[in-house]
């Protein structure tokens, strides 16, 4: 009886947390155009646009907290996640409802704020999700603009963003430095809760 | 040469690129501004930084870690409509105890003094973290919200750093009787 209940209130959860997902609203594209072409549109879509920009780093910083072997490893898996859920983006109509980038800032800020040693392949699994929602949003925005050449121009920017900020986080060694990047985190984390509250305001 | 090349390229005429788009980095600007607009907020902000300053580690930054985010869990309440009574209140007595913290040197356990700064950060978040102007972006506003908190707390724990001598100790106490006494006109006023 007991297994039963517990089964209904896993399937009820899935099929809330999926409604919401996949709930359609209206997609809110927002295209920067440099006028030096698709790629470089891409890189300024990517710098433009702080709820990328700002899970991106984050989880750059992350990266940077957990050490070089992880770091390395999210070097690359993440901007290729980012590319794959672009192009998963390209063949979507919609974007779901759910406010993804809020969880995303709330994710990345509480996992930097706590300093919360993940194991490599949780973290890996992190940085997918992470790369792969960001990604699909950025594939229907650039789908009707610069296409797959943005894709791969923001994929390049995070490569080198991922690259800089973690080499950078990895380098510090005083415990302050440490202690003032987790303060960032607890920033963004706060950012993530403030915006969730925005979403359901419908003031997003 | 540099010149030439700047000269070049602020002269050369780029595509028109019509771009319009309001309240974005108004947004921003104005969460930066607001929690500097109320004496009650930055006298607060700058109480936990200053007692963060005299409790030392790990609750210098464990309290500036601890507000930011319960203040933004006060405002998520306050924008999914839940009420809270006595807000005005709350954030009164909050610079009343801050202050009377910092006056008397209190050194409780830090977790005791991060529920306490979390308690009162709920209020605070509740009041200042749902004044969105319409048309503005919540995400930025939430940005420099979040940021202009940090930033107060940082000038708390900097101007807290006098604790180290004996006449800075004194100064520090000092301005914590100030926050108190603040903190009882405060409260007058929102009880009148």
């Amino acid at each position: 009886m007991k297994r039963y209940l517990l089964n209904t209130l896993r399937f009820l959860t899935a099929a809330v947390v999926s409604a919401a997902l996949f709930k359609p609203s209206h997609a809110a594209a927002h295209l920067v155009t440099t006028g030096m072409g698709p790629v470089y549109d891409g890189i300024g879509h990517l710098l433009l646009t702080p709820e990328d920009l700002i899970p991106a780093l984050s989880l750059a910083v992350y990266a940077g907290l957990r050490g070089r072997v992880p770091g390395r490893r999210i070097l690359f898996f993440f901007p290729f996640a980012w590319l794959l859920g672009g192009f998963i983006g390209f063949t979507a109509h919609t974007i779901p409802a759910f406010p993804v980038t809020a969880f995303s800032f709330l994710m990345l800020g509480l996992l930097i704020a706590a300093d919360l040693k993940l194991p490599d392949t949780v973290f890996t699994g992190v940085a997918a999700a992470v790369g792969i929602m960001h990604g699909y949003f950025n594939g229907i925005a650039l789908k009707a603009g610069p296409g797959s050449l943005g894709l791969l121009g923001i994929m390049v920017s995070l490569f080198v963003l991922v690259a800089i900020i973690a080499a950078f986080v990895l380098s510090l060694k005083p415990p302050w430095a440490r202690i003032m990047v987790r303060v960032t985190g607890s920033w963004v984390a706060a950012m993530g809760l403030l915006m969730i509250g925005w979403f359901f305001r419908g003031q997003s | 040469m540099c010149f030439l090349v700047l000269a070049v390229y602020l002269l050369w005429a780029p595509s028109a690129q019509a771009h319009v788009e309001q309240g974005q980095a108004v947004g921003f600007i104005t969460g930066l501004e607001h929690p500097w607009s109320g004496l009650d907020h930055v006298l607060a902000m700058i109480a936990v930084g200053l007692w963060g300053a005299q409790l030392g580690n790990p609750a210098l930054w464990v309290l500036p870690v601890t507000f930011p985010m319960v203040m933004s869990l006060g405002a998520m309440m306050g924008l999914l409509g839940i009420p809270l009574p006595g807000i005005e209140i709350g954030i009164a007595v909050s610079a009343i105890l801050l202050g009377a913290m910092v006056l008397g040197e209190v050194k409780p356990k830090f977790y005791i003094a991060a529920v306490m700064v979390g308690f009162f950060a709920v209020f605070h978040g509740h009041a200042h973290g749902t004044e969105l102007p319409p048309g503005q972006s919540g995400l930025l506003y939430s940005m420099g919200f979040v940021i202009a908190t940090g930033v107060l707390h940082g000038i708390g724990i900097i101007i807290g750093l006098i604790h180290r001598w004996p006449v800075g100790k004194l100064a520090l106490r000092g301005a914590g009787a100030f926050i108190a006494a603040m903190g009882f006109f405060f409260l007058w006023q929102a009880v009148a």
